[in-house]
This record gives C-alpha cells, structure tokens and sequence, in this order.
C-alpha cells in the first residue's frame, strides 16, 4: 500500500534583520502538527579568540537571487534524501557583530535521525555552496574570510 | 553582457558588475578577453584555481564551458557561507 505523499513545507529568507528562534519554531508547530522532532542549528558571529585582534565586525556579501535559489536547491535534495515535514532556513548578510546571529536551520521529521541528518546536511551545504562571502573587520585591518579545505571535504560523506 | 564580481574580485576589478559587449565564447575565453583589457584583470584573474564562476547564475565547474547566449557571468572566491 502507497503511504500518502505528504509535501514538505519550505521556506527559505536571506535577510539583513535579526531572526527569533521561538517565534520561528512556532511557526513550523502551527503549520505542522504531526512532527516528531525537530533539529535546529543557530549560528552566530564569533569573538575573538586572540586578544591582539579584535573583531570589531563580520560583513557578508551575497549574489541576490542566487543565493535564494541555492538554498532552496540544497533544501530540495534534502528533501529528497530524507522525510521531512518542514525546512525554514535564515541566513544573514550585512554587518554583523559578535554575538549576533548569522543562520538559522531549522528541520522538522517524524524521528529525529531525519531532522538531525536534514540539517547537517543543509548546513554542509551552506558552508560552500551558496553565494556568500564573509569579510573579518578588526581595528587596524580587514580581510576575508578563507573557505576551508575541511568543509568541502565534509560534502563527499553525503 | 552582464559581468558581476564578488568579495576580494569585486575590489581588485574596482566595480561590483559593468556591462561589457563580448567576443568571447567560453568562460576562458571570456577571462582571456578581460585580462587583455586592462591589468586590474590580469591582478584579479592572476589565480584561476581560487576562482569560481557562475553562468546565468549556475555554478559551472569547467572554464571551457560555453557562455554564448547566457545573460549574466559572475566571477567570485571560494564561498565562504553558514
């Protein structure tokens, strides 16, 4: 017997503004009644770990219109890797602050190995393949941030 | 043609995207072409395995890949999201 196809809910936002966790949790309770679990990933600006270099902010730049579209795609292979009930991806660009939010990632499946695994999986793919570019601005100096060997190695393990 | 830059490419070319009439065929040829132009090109495009491209907003992994009758070409670093 054919189980009956239930459509995942997605929603995509690249924002300058600050999101709300609970409020986005929420949202995803009151669309999706019948979840069994859901994974969030909260990202936020770093402090600095050497006192001699101050971050003093992040600045992230982005392709408009790509980088929608990228998420959304990396989103739609999520989907089709896992049963999920609801995906809502934040990512923000402009100037952020230590201790200000960057992404959000939230997952919601009927057992928690499908959230867990839909959202590192989304995350992966952010690192590397979505269209944003972030710049380190300390007192004297800035420079942008390197992509690392590590996270596109992390791709081949999906 | 529109040809976008992104992050350290954007400010070694000195403009974020120029409209640009374009012999070129293929993204090489295209980086080829900007490069003959002037030297901010020939600075920004001096390590081709530190850029990546997108052709109509598609990444493409191969410079030989055809940009005839594509709209927008965008060169940038490694992506450095999430």
């Amino acid at each position: 017997m054919l189980l009956e196809k239930k459509s995942c809910e997605l929603s995509v936002s690249v924002q300058e503004v600050d999101f709300d966790l609970t409020s986005e949790i929420n949202s995803i309770k009151k669309g999706n009644k019948n979840f069994g679990g859901l994974a969030s990933f909260l990202g936020q600006v770093r402090y600095s770990e050497d006192s001699d270099k101050e971050l003093v902010y992040l600045e992230l730049e982005h392709y408009p219109v790509m980088t929608e579209r990228e998420i959304i795609s990396i989103c739609n292979d999520a989907k089709g890797k896992w049963k999920l009930h609801a995906i809502r991806v934040i990512h923000r660009v402009g100037k952020l602050v230590p201790g200000d939010n960057i992404v959000l990632v939230l997952v919601a499946s009927s057992h928690r190995k499908e959230a867990f695994n839909g959202a590192e999986f989304i995350m992966d793919f952010l690192k590397s393949r979505v269209p944003i570019w972030k710049k380190e601005h300390y007192r004297d100096n800035s420079s942008w941030v390197k992509s690392k060997k590590s996270d596109e190695e992390l791709l081949h393990r999906w | 043609m529109k040809i976008l830059y992104f992050a350290w490419l954007r400010e070694k070319v000195g403009v974020p995207y120029e409209e640009k009439d374009v012999k070129a065929v293929t993204v090489k040829d295209l980086i080829q072409e900007l490069v003959e132009v002037d030297e901010k090109y020939a600075i920004a495009f001096s390590d081709l395995k530190s850029i990546r491209v997108a052709v109509d907003q598609k990444l493409v992994q191969d410079f030989a890949t055809s940009i005839k009758n594509a709209k927008e070409i965008a060169f940038f670093p490694p992506m450095t999201g999430g």
